[in-house]
C-alpha cells in the first residue's frame, strides 16, 4: 500500500473517471455529426494525464498538442468550455476559433494547445524562460506524445532548457504509435526517448504510464525539481490509445496493429487497475466508486446540453480578433 | 538643429529606448552580443542592461521563435534578430502557425508581442541564400505586420511603433540602407505602423517603392525631371497593415503607376499593389500599372552574373517612360563607376 493519503487516491481516481466519462460520451455523441471538428480522444491515457496534472498548481502552466482533453482538464480546465469549444459555440474556451484541438483556460494555467505536433515545446520552454526573467517560481509542464520528440524543435527545446536550467518538466506519453506508424518505422531499436533527454544532459525517468501512482510520485518529484530552478525534468511514460488517432472508433481491424496487442494493453487499464486496488486496499468501496462515477456523468451531461444549448457565434466573429489592439 | 544619424544607429537607438523605458523588453539573436553587434545595431546593449536581456542564443531559430513566443504570452517583449532573412525560413512554422494564430484562435485571450528583425542581403557574392527578398510570404499571413524602413528616422520610429505594438512584427532591413544618414531626433519617437510616406510629391506618375527601392526610386525621379516628367514618390513602409489610401490617392492624382520591389515579381507585393489599383483606381489609371523587380531566378553570387540581378534608378526611370510613350535613352543604364556595382557605395569594404 502507498503513503497516498485516502484523498489523494480517490482525487487521482475521480480524475482518471472523469477524462473517461467525458471521453466516452464524446465517442458517443460524435456519430450525430453535431460535434463537426477533429477529436482525438486520450481514452487508456488517463493515468499519465491525471498523474502529472494533479501534481502541478493551479498557478502553474502546462501546453499540450493535438491529444489534449485529458491535459486540459487534469489542469483544472473548464469542462463547460471544453464541450462548448468542441461543438464550436461561442461559450466555447476560445470562442469557436479552435476547437478541439485548441483548448486553452488561462485562469487554469493551461496556455494552449495546437496540433502542429511538437510545436508548443518551445513556446512551454519560452513561458517558462518568462517565468525566469520575471523572478517567478512557477512550472511550465508540456506534454507531447512519442512522435513528437523526432522534430527538430523537440531537440532545440531541451538544449535551450538545459542551458538555462529551465523549470520545465517534459512529459512524453510514448502510445507506440504516430497516427498509424509504429515506432520501428520512425525510431532506431535500442534506443529509448528518455535516452534522447539523457543526451541533452537532462534528468530522466521512464515508467509505466498506466499507474497513476507511479505516475503521480514521478511528476511530484519532477515539478519539485523543476521549481527549485536546477533544471528541467523529463519524464516518459509508456502508455496506449484505445481508439482511432483522431475520431470515435476503435480500428484495430485496419491493419496497423493487432487485436492481441489492444487486447494486452486494455488488461492494464490504468482505470480498472486502480479501481481494484482501492477497493482491494479498502480505501473505497464498490458502491462509493459506483456512486461516484453516476456522479461524474451527471456533471458531464450537464456540460454537453451546456454546450448543445449555447448560441453559436454570430458570424462577424470570424473576421474579429486577428489582431491585437 | 536635430542630428544625423545612421539607419544602423537609429535601429540602436530605438532598441536602447525602449530597453530603458520598459523591462519587458530583451533582445536574442544569433551574434547580438558579438563585437560586430548586428552591423552595429546592437553593439553595447549587453554591456548596458545584461546578459538577461540581450543575450546570443543557440543555432536553433525554429525553437528560439517559439521560446519568444512563449515568453510574449506571459508579459515580455522580445526582439529576435536573424542576420539575413534566409535564416528565418527556418522558423516558419513557428512564425506562421503560432505567432500569427495565437491571438486569433484563442478569440484574443492571449497576445503575442513579437518584433523579428530579419536583414535582406545583397551584392558582394551573398547569393542564393543571402540575400532574399521574402516579405510577401510574410505579409501573406494575417496575423503577422510587416515593415520595411527605407530612412534612418523611419528605422527609428518604425522599430519603436513594432516593439510597442501588441502582435507579431516582422522587420525588414535591407542592408543597403545601414550605411545612410538622416536627420533623427534624440527623444523617443513613433512613426506609426501601416502608413506609408510621400518622399517626393509629383504629378506625371506614382512610383511606389519599398525599402531600398524607394531610394533608387528618388533616383529615377531625378532622372525622370531631367526629361520632363514629375514623379510622385511614395515610400511604403509597412506592408502590412497596407496603406491603400496613400497608394490609391496618389494613383488617383497622377493616373499612372510603377511598382519598384526588392523582391520576385510573380506573386509579389508588386502583384498586390497592382491589383488594389485595378481593382479600386480603375477609372483614374491612364496607362497599364508595370512593376520593376527582380528576375525570375535565385540570386547569383559571382559580380559577373550578379551584376544585371538588381534594378537600379535608370531601370524604374526607363519603366516609366515606357509607360508614357516615351523614348528610353541609352544613359539611363549607365553602370554606376566602378569596375563592379555589387557594393552600396565605393566607402564600403567587404566582406558584408
Amino acid at each position: 500500500m502507498s503513503n497516498l493519503s485516502k484523498d489523494t487516491k480517490l482525487t487521482l481516481y475521480r480524475g482518471m473517471l472523469y477524462i473517461r466519462t467525458v471521453e466516452e460520451r464524446i465517442a458517443e455523441l460524435y456519430p450525430e455529426q453535431e460535434i463537426r471538428c477533429p477529436v482525438h480522444l486520450c481514452i487508456g491515457q488517463e493515468a499519465a494525464e491525471v498523474g502529472s496534472g494533479m501534481a502541478l498548481e493551479r498557478s502553474d502552466y502546462a501546453f499540450s498538442g493535438h491529444r489534449s482533453h485529458g491535459h486540459y482538464l487534469a489542469k483544472g480546465g473548464d469542462l463547460k468550455s471544453m464541450m462548448a469549444e468542441i461543438y464550436g459555440k461561442s461559450t466555447g474556451c476560445a470562442g469557436g476559433k479552435g476547437g478541439s484541438m485548441h483548448l486553452i483556460d488561462l485562469d487554469a494555467g493551461f496556455m494552449g494547445a495546437v496540433p502542429i505536433v511538437g510545436s508548443t515545446i518551445p513556446i512551454g520552454v519560452g513561458t517558462a524562460f518568462g517565468s525566469r526573467l520575471k523572478g517567478e517560481d512557477r512550472v511550465t509542464m508540456i506534454y507531447f506524445g512519442d512522435g513528437a520528440t523526432e522534430t527538430g524543435v523537440f531537440h532545440e527545446s531541451l538544449n535551450f532548457a538545459a542551458l538555462h536550467k529551465l523549470s520545465v518538466v517534459f512529459l512524453c506519453e510514448n502510445n507506440l504509435y504516430s497516427v498509424y506508424s509504429p515506432m520501428n518505422v520512425r525510431q532506431p531499436a535500442g534506443r529509448t526517448i528518455a535516452d534522447l533527454a539523457a543526451a541533452h544532459g537532462i534528468e530522466n525517468h521512464a515508467a509505466d504510464g498506466n499507474d497513476v501512482e507511479t505516475v503521480y510520485s514521478l511528476s511530484k518529484a519532477a515539478v519539485d525539481t523543476a521549481r527549485r530552478g536546477t533544471g528541467p525534468v523529463f519524464l516518459e511514460f509508456s502508455t496506449y490509445r484505445w481508439r482511432e488517432h483522431c475520431g470515435p472508433d476503435f480500428d484495430n481491424h485496419v491493419g496497423y496493429r493487432s487485436e492481441e496487442e489492444f487486447k494486452e494493453w486494455q488488461k492494464k487499464d490504468p482505470l480498472t487497475r486502480y479501481r481494484e486496488l482501492l477497493i482491494a486496499e479498502g480505501t473505497a468501496t464498490e458502491n462509493e466508486l459506483a456512486a461516484l462515477a453516476a456522479e461524474l456523468l451527471v456533471e458531464v451531461n450537464a456540460a454537453v446540453q451546456f454546450a448543445q444549448s449555447s448560441e453559436f457565434p454570430a458570424p462577424v466573429g470570424a473576421e474579429q480578433r486577428v489582431y491585437a489592439s | 538643429m536635430t542630428r544625423e544619424l545612421k539607419f544602423s544607429e537609429a535601429l540602436l537607438e530605438a532598441q536602447d529606448q525602449c530597453m530603458a523605458a520598459d523591462p519587458a523588453v530583451y533582445i536574442m539573436g544569433l551574434g547580438v552580443p558579438d563585437p560586430t553587434g548586428i552591423f552595429g545595431t546592437t553593439l553595447g546593449l549587453q554591456e548596458k542592461y545584461g546578459v538577461n536581456r540581450v543575450f546570443d542564443m543557440p543555432l536553433a531559430e525554429n525553437a528560439m521563435t517559439g521560446v519568444a513566443i512563449g515568453s510574449a504570452l506571459v508579459g515580455m517583449r522580445p526582439v529576435m534578430t536573424h542576420q539575413r532573412v534566409d535564416f528565418a525560413t527556418v522558423a516558419m512554422e513557428q512564425i506562421i502557425n503560432q505567432a500569427a494564430k495565437w491571438h486569433y484562435m484563442f478569440d484574443g485571450q492571449v497576445n503575442v508581442p513579437l518584433v523579428i528583425r530579419m536583414i535582406i542581403g545583397r551584392g558582394w557574392g551573398q547569393g542564393p541564400q543571402h540575400s532574399q527578398s521574402l516579405q510577401a510570404m510574410f505579409a501573406h499571413v494575417p496575423g503577422l505586420k510587416v515593415v520595411m524602413p527605407t530612412t534612418a528616422y523611419d528605422a527609428k520610429g518604425l522599430l519603436i511603433s513594432a516593439i510597442e505594438d501588441n502582435n507579431p512584427v516582422v522587420m525588414l532591413e535591407h542592408r543597403w540602407l545601414y550605411g545612410i544618414t538622416d536627420k533623427v531626433p534624440e527623444e523617443f519617437y513613433r512613426v506609426p505602423l501601416g502608413k506609408a510616406h510621400i518622399m517626393r510629391e509629383g504629378t506625371d506618375v506614382t512610383i511606389v517603392g519599398l525599402s531600398y527601392m524607394s531610394l533608387e526610386s528618388l533616383r529615377a525621379a531625378e532622372l525622370l525631371a531631367e526629361r520632363g516628367i514629375n514623379a510622385e514618390v511614395l515610400d511604403l513602409r509597412s506592408l502590412r497593415p497596407l496603406d491603400e489610401d496613400a497608394i490609391l490617392t496618389s494613383v488617383r492624382k497622377t493616373g499612372n503607376l510603377v511598382m519598384a520591389d526588392t523582391a520576385h515579381k510573380m506573386f509579389g507585393a508588386s502583384a498586390e499593389i497592382l491589383a488594389l489599383a485595378t481593382e479600386k483606381a480603375f477609372d483614374a489609371l491612364k496607362s497599364p500599372p508595370r512593376r520593376v523587380t527582380l528576375p525570375d531566378h535565385p540570386a547569383p553570387t559571382s559580380p559577373a552574373l550578379a551584376d544585371d540581378f538588381y534594378p537600379r534608378a535608370g531601370h524604374i526611370a526607363a519603366e516609366v517612360l515606357r509607360q508614357l510613350g516615351r523614348d528610353v535613352d541609352d544613359a539611363l543604364f549607365l553602370p554606376p563607376e566602378g569596375r563592379h556595382h555589387d557594393q552600396p557605395d565605393s566607402s564600403f569594404k567587404g566582406p558584408f
